[in-house]
């Protein structure tokens, strides 16, 4: 008895939390879990921008001639069309219901006239379908009387019933090939892989040394802490179209400033540069630029984390070293950076993923262009620049693939070390 | 004057308080080079700054500047005990470096502009102040090896501090200088950040106004603060309850659960755009204020979850239970005890989500067609034109920037909290 009213409390509690956490797992499911099984299933489609909008039959009633008095004749038209140009739609029936008072002359052959209701059907309407169906009729007095709505006079409706190339069974690796085989995809990888580890390199050193500066009481420190995360608290929107006016070839501030001290002779496009000589080697000036911004947008992330584990470095630690006589150099050496190598490795990971998948940074800043193209640009570019979904979506399998990996890492490493 | 402080050299004098220190070969050389690397690294770093505000077309002089540096390096260093530097003493001796410079200078006969002196004298100062900061503790007479190395370190934190601090600013302050300036007046001198606001207001002002009128961020800024707010109520809701869940009751799966949010919430948005924005156009939802706010959501709710879970586990478990006694449902009591004592972790995860959702681009840039719900992301995008002038893209970029800024330096404590919990995801 007593088992039983414990088990009991046990499975009401479990019910609750199932309550509870329901609000949350719907959102995250429709919105996370679910696109990411979607977005495999898309990448064996061949399916594209336009095919987003199902194959519907359309029909508009127009009167062509109306009557003024009973005698007179009534022309009406149906105006046919298929709403997509390449699915086709299937089964369509029309049914519309003559008015009292309207007596049929003629007609057309798709259609049967039965004791005033139209009927027309069609097997098959190919993409792009459209036709013009004509009545007419002779109005009665009872026409009149009836005041029918001339701008749908027989009240018609269609339906058909369309193959949305998304619901069915096929697949085809085709989406694959074409992202394996495109032309720069080996380069676009090696893009992939560049920007994200030199931009999170740069962005831990920036981070470590703005924690390592501001580690210390002085005035005016709390004032620069705070600015220091600006870059990472603005909108990116407005800090990437900040840097490209600043960048600007046609009398950008940097090129004006760079010419005024005589470091460069003629303006640098630097966003749109893919390689500068330097000395006799090609510099990749673009890509180079996109790191940068990289660096200098996330190095507040690193920056916080870096400095809240300096500050629980222990005090006695450092004058252990400065007791044996070891100076800022060697407590920084023997005694900080052997302390911060944890959260470096955490930061160093989260940053890579983060920035692997980046889109919007690279997207604002030179759209990919000059040899800043990653994997993130080509699934937006296959997607809706070249409007071909299934290309996109077989893209973003690749990205997803590798970011698997990466959070197999993460979690070995990281989470399991944290708990 | 007490002369027990702590450089105070018993060798040096019998009794006697020694205003000055006695020269020595490697002080007078430490000095001397300190000396110069500051004055150079504060000239040159002020007169950069300042052309910015005030083109002055003329730089200091590397050879003078250097020297007078190292009469001031070698001659703050050397005060000895009883003249300590203190503060007023050193500005004072910069200024008459200061003086000395800009007197070397006239000697050779150019006109300086006011301007150019008044700030010379100033960054004389900040100079000789820097110097202060950086032989304070080390007695140059009986220099040891760390007291090389901690002028060095000094020197080099000084520089760095200054450096980092130019390359995070400017570009703030570029961008909201140039959303005061008309297209002339930024090609009349591109390095030229100051405004005049001296000129009347509504010419001062036309970039925001043609923005906030002609191309509707009114309106805009209406929709992005509705989405965002919405945003924070729907996940600040389901991310109590869930994460009260989480915590406090007992079911199958919880550990899994907690691993499941954490991986969740690195899900990147680019492998979700196309599958959300397919099945979106086909239920009609892409282009609406609801679907954009679902997708918020669901990008957020993992990082609410995650953060007041953290913080849920911290609250004493004994007041709820001691409430549940006392006949409470579990309703009330986490709507009298549990959000109560959560006041500040709801404050930064609502602070979080509410930045996110703000400086959200890529959804609402893939969603938006209709220029009535635009948000000020996505409105900033019709700004990116060739056509219009690069005024109103800076005017709209410092729209959509001050209020999270504001926001942000208003109620920094809290969305630090946020920042290094969930970790903006970017």
């Amino acid at each position: 008895m007593k088992r039983k009213r414990y088990a009991t409390v046990t499975a009401r509690e479990a019910r609750l939390a199932l309550w509870m956490l329901l609000p949350a797992f719907l959102i995250v499911f429709a919105v996370i879990i679910f696109p990411v099984v979607a977005n495999f299933w898309i990448s064996g489609k061949p399916v594209s921008l336009g095919d987003l909008r199902p194959a519907v039959p359309s029909l508009r009633e127009f009167v062509a001639e109306a009557p003024s008095q009973a005698g007179d004749e009534l022309v009406l038209e149906y105006r046919l069309r298929n709403s997509s140009r390449n699915v086709p739609v299937q089964d369509v029936v029309l049914e519309g219901a003559i008015p009292q008072g309207l007596e049929l002359v003629s007609g057309d052959e798709a259609c049967t006239v039965e004791a005033q209701q139209i009927a027309c059907r069609w097997d098959e309407w190919d993409g792009g379908f459209s036709d013009t169906l004509t009545f007419t009729f002779v109005a009665e007095q009872a026409f009149f009387d009836a005041q029918v709505d001339m701008r749908s006079p027989t009240g018609a409706d269609v339906t058909g019933r369309s193959i949305n190339v998304l619901t069915t069974w096929d697949f085809t690796l085709d989406n694959f090939r074409f992202v394996v085989s495109a032309r720069r995809f080996w380069e676009v990888l090696r893009t992939t892989f560049a920007y994200p580890l030199l931009g999170s390199i740069g962005s831990i050193i920036l981070g470590l040394t703005a924690a390592v500066l501001l580690n210390r009481k002085f005035p005016g420190q709390s004032l620069l802490r705070g600015l220091y995360l600006f870059p990472y608290v603005a909108p990116i929107i407005a800090v990437a179209f900040t840097w490209v006016f600043i960048l600007e070839p046609f009398r950008g501030m940097l090129n004006t400033y760079l010419m005024s001290i005589g470091v460069i002779d003629s303006p640098i496009s630097f966003l749109s540069t893919r390689h500068i000589e330097i000395g006799d080697l090609p510099f990749p000036l673009a890509l180079s630029v996109v790191i940068f911004f990289d660096a200098w947008r996330y190095f507040p992330f690193s920056f916080l984390f870096i400095l809240a584990r300096l500050q629980a470095i222990p005090n006695d630690l450092y004058e252990s070293v400065e007791v044996d006589g070891g100076g800022i150099v060697r407590q920084f050496v023997s005694i900080t950076l052997p302390q911060l190598h944890g959260v470096i490795t955490t930061l160093f990971l989260l940053r890579f993923m983060w920035t692997f998948n980046k889109f919007d940074d690279v997207f604002l800043l030179t759209g990919g262009a000059a040899g800043t193209r990653t994997l993130p640009i080509q699934v937006y570019d296959n997607a809706f620049g070249r409007g071909d979904i299934g290309a996109g979506a077989a893209t973003a399998v690749v990205l997803f693939v590798f970011l698997a990996a990466f959070l197999v890492l993460y979690f070995r490493y990281v989470v399991r070390e944290e708990s | 004057m007490s002369n027990t402080s702590r450089d105070f050299n018993k060798s040096a004098g019998e009794g006697t308080v020694r205003r000055f220190r006695s020269f020595t070969a490697p002080g007078v050389l430490l000095a001397g080079a300190a000396g110069a690397g500051a004055a150079l690294l504060v000239l040159y770093a002020g007169y950069l700054v300042v052309s910015l505000l005030n083109p002055l077309n003329i730089l200091p002089n590397a050879g003078p500047t250097a020297a007078i540096g190292v009469v001031l390096g070698v001659s703050l260093a050397h005060l000895g005990p009883q003249l300590q530097p203190q503060k007023g003493l050193a500005a004072g001796i910069g200024l008459a470096a200061g003086a000395l410079w800009l007197g070397l200078t006239l000697a050779t006969g150019v006109v300086l502009p006011l301007t150019f002196v008044v700030s010379t004298l100033a960054m004389f100062t900040v100079a000789a102040l820097f110097m202060r900061t950086v032989f304070s503790g080390v007695n140059v007479t009986q220099l040891r090896k760390d007291h090389v190395e901690s002028v060095v370190i000094r020197l080099v934190r000084g520089t760095l501090l200054a450096a980092l601090t130019l390359i995070v600013a400017l570009p703030f302050i570029f961008m909201v200088s140039l959303s005061f300036k008309t297209r002339a007046a930024y090609l009349a001198d591109p390095t030229n950040l100051s405004v005049n606001i001296l000129q009347p207001i509504p010419e001062l002002l036309s970039g925001f106004i043609e923005v906030l009128v002609r191309f509707n961020f009114g309106l805009y800024i209406i929709n992005s603060t509705g989405i965002a707010l919405l945003t924070v109520v729907i996940t600040v809701t389901t991310g109590i309850l869930g994460a009260y869940a989480v915590t406090r009751l007992r079911f199958p799966g919880q550990r899994f659960l907690s691993k499941a949010i954490l991986l969740i919430y690195m899900f990147p948005a680019i492998v979700l755009v196309i599958p959300l924005y397919t099945v979106f156009t086909q239920l009609g939802l892409r282009d609406t204020r609801q679907g954009l706010l679902v997708v918020y959501a669901a990008m957020t709710i993992p990082v609410a979850l995650y953060m007041l879970r953290s913080y849920f586990q911290t609250l004493p478990a004994d007041l709820e239970e001691s409430g549940l006694i006392d006949g409470c449902s579990r309703g009330q009591v986490i709507w009298r005890i549990t959000i109560p004592l959560s006041g500040p972790a709801i404050a930064s995860v609502g602070l979080y989500v509410f930045m996110i959702a703000w400086n959200e681009f890529l959804f609402a840039f893939m969603f938006l067609d209709t220029p009535a719900i635009f948000t000020l992301s996505r409105g900033m995008m019709v700004l990116d034109d060739m056509e219009v002038p690069r005024q109103l893209l800076m005017a709209g970029a410092t729209t959509i920037t001050v209020p999270i800024m504001v926001l942000f330096f208003r109620f920094q404590r809290y969305l630090v909290g946020g920042l290094t919990a969930g970790s903006v995801k970017g």
